[in-house]
């Protein structure tokens, strides 16, 4: 079927969105790259010079650096773990008989439609304070003293509201993936003699790997830039202990306003960002292809 | 009938033209009295029909980021901008910000507090007005000190804060001996760490623009601080900032609260304070050096050079300003609700003294502040709670994460103030400081 | 005895999955509950779950003091006519990637995901003064500029993946009843897709509904949508938790009930080919 002339309005028909997008990539990365070799600070107009790799140089230094590399890899890799196992299990519950299932889903999902401003806002005051938050209720109620998440574990609560943000998508993926499973096969390896954890491992999960790969690589694409839910609720500390690379760079390019450095931290970002992204792509493209 | 609805939509635009009102976009926080400015601001647009209000009210850091990017790369979304004090000498000094020449014949100009008014001058010129200002004072709770056997002198020490705090501590009850900030921030946590350290005969630089971190006097201040907070603090404290202090002293869980003092309205504000009746003031703390822990606030009204309505813009801003305003926020929110710390004739009107018991310590305090002289030592900057130099925002954030890590036990005071040496090392090399 | 079984089994999967779906609700369930309470019962010690003095002040005070209803419609303005005009361009370009590939669709296809990959933070200042110097500032032409090329490269992954479902024996056949490329698209390929178009739009309208970043830093007062009316209540003086969950509520609800509403469409398309 790929006559010539359906090559040629194939070409015409991808173009628009491949031309929008590259202007909308090429032109702000190539004025970030040039701001990056630049003393370019906001709130000092009239001085920008040409400094060479010195922006460079003092983001790769930065004491936050490496930490912040850290956390970003700990934060997409937690959240992934959760929201999959999680997501997971809700699949397998959600697809038994139950009483009001679709109230039930309805009830999953709902965190996904929550603006992550609100739900970090909410989470924080509301449920992690320590003070007043739900939580320090029941830990005072039971006898424990208030435990505070936000400066004892900030990266790992941090994880939590984003988990919960992500944990339907994750769901409602991969129960429409078991749905599509074949109940006859499942029925089949019964007879044999399959116990529920040996159908499980051995039908379902690999069923499902088109579908977590497919839950991995959307997941990651927004977990990589992780940010109001940082500024909401620790500011990326204390210390460092909650700072992920976009947050480190916006910590350069607005509270500094030190644009020159905050421009060479989203080079390097961008950098790190396409390394993830062959390794993933490499990854989707081995199990989606198939 | 085509014809008589064509004439009379033309009559209706006839009309309306003239109601074709001016546009004024006015950007400010979402504290308390800025709310009330822009519930009351009708008075205003009732007065001036040709005059149309935009209001664009957020969370301060929110607000600072979108007004320093709008003006730093002169876009001119905002003709009236609410910014501190730290920014108007840095912004007047840039030319991003319009002189106030036209704020009217009544508007008094000398009325405004010298202390304040200076800050907001650069080269003889006004550049802002303040719509409130604050100082730093203790706020506490008089039943629990009286409790504790002990009485508030009017000039506390950090030693009897500490001692006041021990003995107010009862967690059992839920409350802490003492709230004070520990969350990152320059206006945050990094204010009332300056100020305490300037007490202690710290500064944040010497002559020669090199970072002091690693002095005696940091290590102490930090010390106090963090032995403070982790003994009699509420749990949480390194996340705790003005406002979640505020809800903890309006709820009863704090003993002492050394914070702004325009606090003062709204811990004996019984319609929001569960302790209204039981609240005291005293001056901020000193430790017998010449310094008191008093820092210098203001939130101010500014007029960024790319506004395209200037006259409309300053009419506003002079109205807001005003003594009119205030006695129109008295008359609607009473008395002790106005706007403090800008105006000698309202620490003249013996109801205002009477209506708001915190009113005499503020003054006092706001005159103790002086940016010139902040230190016991000398220093090549100005600003009581901050350095008035563009890199201080960010360094002052990076800072105040060390800070707060300390407070919050991640990092030992020590471990924090030598971060914070390197930081500000490589900021100031990298800034290319001393410059001449 | 096995129908017994099946029961007892019936009654614990549903109790378990009403707990968990209860669990994970509960967030958004205590901030309603919370909008209904006045400031001092919201931060009460113990706290009351339905029992309590139910107001509607908070809702009243937030009406009165911002401009709700303007915030909501530049939120619906943004979010629709981003996703609508990302569906313009998106349908065309999966339909010539699923239909008719080349030895370089694949890659095209990830490049355009990697841009995603991109911290909005690192091109800020270069996108603001483009935003500047065309008059985009504070627009609501602009907002939808933004959101549909933020959100592009999602919707062609996701109709493409649907796309590729669709055997093309389907339109092969109607190709030799002679319809045009354009009649193809329209006539045989919409109706069949409809699922996954309905479930691109819906889930574009969602994430441009939620996003933080470029519409808090694009905007002033005309344009500013529901993210910068929470803003506003995200930490102001003095007690505010009845008025953040009032708010909260407000500015969630819009797309909590569409959502809802429109779950099963949403559902049966956002499948990502991971669906055989």
């Amino acid at each position: 079927m790929a006559t010539t002339s359906s090559r040629f309005l194939g070409r015409a028909m991808v173009s628009p969105a491949v031309v929008l997008l590259f202007i909308w990539m090429i032109v702000p990365l190539a004025m970030t790259i040039y701001y990056s070799f630049l003393n370019y600070n906001l709130l000092m107009p009239g001085m920008q010079e040409f400094i060479g790799w010195l922006n460079y140089e003092y983001f790769l230094t930065d004491p936050a650096f490496l930490e912040s590399f850290y956390n970003t890899l700990l934060l997409v890799c937690g959240v992934l773990a959760i929201t999959i196992i999680g997501g997971t299990a809700i699949a397998v519950l959600l697809d038994q008989a139950i009483v009001g299932r679709n109230i039930v889903r309805i009830l999953v999902l709902a965190p996904f439609f929550v603006m992550p401003t609100v739900s970090a806002l909410v989470w924080k005051n509301m449920f992690m304070n320590p003070v007043n938050g739900l939580f320090a209720h029941l830990f005072t109620f039971f006898g424990f003293e208030a435990y505070d998440f936000l400066s004892q574990a900030p990266l790992a609560s941090i994880i939590l509201i984003v988990s919960w943000q992500w944990l339907p998508f994750a769901a409602l993926i991969l129960l429409t993936a078991i749905q599509s499973l074949d109940q006859e096969q499942l029925e089949a390896a019964e007879l044999d003699g399959a116990g529920p954890m040996a159908r499980f491992f051995l039908i379902v999960v690999p069923h499902l790997s088109r579908a977590i790969t497919a839950v991995i690589l959307i997941e990651t694409i927004f977990l990589l830039s992780v940010f109001a839910e940082i500024l909401v609720t620790t500011n990326g500390g204390p210390g460092y202990a909650s700072t992920n690379i976009t947050y480190l760079i916006y910590s350069q390019s607005l509270l500094d306003f030190d644009v020159g450095a905050g421009s060479a931290g989203g080079i390097i970002a961008v950098i790190l960002a396409n390394i993830v992204a062959i390794f993933l792509m490499r990854m989707i493209g081995k199990n989606l292809e198939k | 009938m085509i014809k008589r609805l064509a004439t009379s939509i033309c009559s209706a635009l006839l009309i309306s033209m003239p109601a074709a009102a001016e546009t004024v976009t006015i950007a400010t926080v979402n504290n308390g009295d800025m709310v009330t400015m822009k519930s009351l601001s009708k008075a205003f647009t009732d007065a001036n029909p040709d005059i149309e209000l935009e209001w664009v009210t957020l969370e301060e850091n929110i607000l600072r980021q979108r007004v320093t990017t709008d003006i730093a790369t002169g876009s001119g979304q905002y003709d009236v901008v609410t910014i501190g004090t730290y920014e108007v000498p840095i912004w007047a000094k840039q030319g991003w910000l319009e002189p106030l020449n036209n704020l009217g014949a009544d508007y008094d100009v000398d009325d405004i507090l010298p202390s304040i008014r200076g800050g907001l001058s650069y080269e003889d010129k006004l550049y802002a007005v303040p719509f409130y200002a604050e100082s730093s004072m203790v706020i506490y709770r008089t039943d629990l000190i009286e409790k504790a056997g002990l009485e508030m002198p009017k000039e506390p020490s950090w030693d009897f804060i500490r001692k006041a705090a021990k003995a107010m501590t009862n967690k059992d009850e839920g409350v802490y001996g003492i709230c004070l900030r520990g969350k990152a921030g320059w206006g945050e946590n990094v204010a009332l760490l300056t100020v305490m350290a300037n007490s202690f005969g710290a500064r944040w630089f010497d002559e020669q623009w090199e970072p002091q971190f690693d002095t005696p006097e940091w290590k102490k201040t930090l010390e106090v601080y963090t032995d403070l907070m982790q003994s009699y603090g509420p749990p949480g404290a390194s996340s705790n900032g003005f406002n979640e202090n505020l809800a903890l002293f309006q709820t009863g869980k704090c003993g002492m609260w050394i914070d702004a003092t325009v606090a003062g309205s709204f811990v004996t504000n019984s319609k929001e304070s569960s302790v209204a009746d039981k609240v005291g003031f005293a001056l901020a703390p000193d430790a017998g050096m010449e310094k008191r822990a008093n820092w210098l606030w203001a939130w101010n009204l500014a007029i960024p050079s790319s506004t395209d309505s200037k006259p409309a813009a300053e009419k506003f801003v002079s109205w807001a300003t005003s003594k009119d305003y205030l006695a129109l926020v008295a008359k609607e929110k009473g008395l002790a609700n106005v706007p403090p710390g800008t105006r000698a004739s309202l620490y003249e009107n013996k109801e205002y003294l009477e209506a708001a018991p915190f009113a005499q310590i503020t003054l006092e305090s706001i005159k103790l502040a002086d940016p010139n002289n902040p230190t016991v030592k000398p220093v090549p900057y100005v600003g009581v709670q901050f350095v008035a130099i563009p890199e201080f925002q960010g360094l002052g954030t990076a800072v105040g994460q060390q800070f707060s890590a300390a407070v919050a036990g991640n990092v030992s005071p020590e471990q924090a103030l030598k971060t914070a040496q390197r930081l500000a090392q490589r900021t100031m090399r990298k800034a290319g400081y001393p410059k001449d | 005895m096995r129908q017994a079984q099946l029961l007892r089994q019936k009654v614990l999967y549903s109790l378990l999955a009403w707990t968990v779906g209860i669990a994970i609700f509960f967030p958004i369930l205590w901030t309603i509950l919370t909008s209904f309470k006045t400031e001092l019962e919201a931060v009460a010690n113990d706290p009351s779950f339905l029992f309590f003095d139910w107001t509607l002040e908070n809702y009243k005070t937030i009406l009165n003091e911002s401009r709700y209803f303007s915030h909501f419609w530049n939120s619906i303005v943004i979010s629709l006519g981003s996703s609508v005009v990302g569906l313009l361009i998106a349908i065309p370009a999966a339909w010539a990637m699923a239909f008719v590939p080349n030895k370089h669709t694949k890659d095209v296809l990830m490049w355009m995901l990697s841009t995603k990959m991109l911290p909005p933070v690192g091109v800020l200042i270069p996108i603001y003064l483009l935003f500047r110097d065309f008059d985009l500032l504070d627009t609501k032409l602009g907002l939808v500029i933004v959101m549909t090329l933020i959100n592009l490269p999602i919707m062609i992954w996701m109709l493409y993946t649907y796309f590729r479902e669709i055997p093309s024996e389907v339109l092969e056949a109607a190709r030799m009843d002679g319809a045009s490329i354009g009649s193809e698209i329209v006539h045989v390929l919409l109706p069949i897709a409809l699922p996954g178009i309905a479930s691109t739009l819906l889930l574009n309208i969602i994430l441009a509904w939620n996003e933080a970043f470029w519409t808090l830093i694009l905007t002033a007062a005309k344009a500013a949508p529901l993210t910068a009316f929470i803003a506003s209540y995200s930490s102001p003086e003095g007690l505010f938790y009845a008025k953040l969950s009032a708010a909260s509520t407000l500015a969630i609800a819009p797309i909590l009930i569409i959502g809802w509403f429109s779950q099963k469409q949403l559902v049966r398309g956002l499948t990502f080919g991971a669906v055989k």
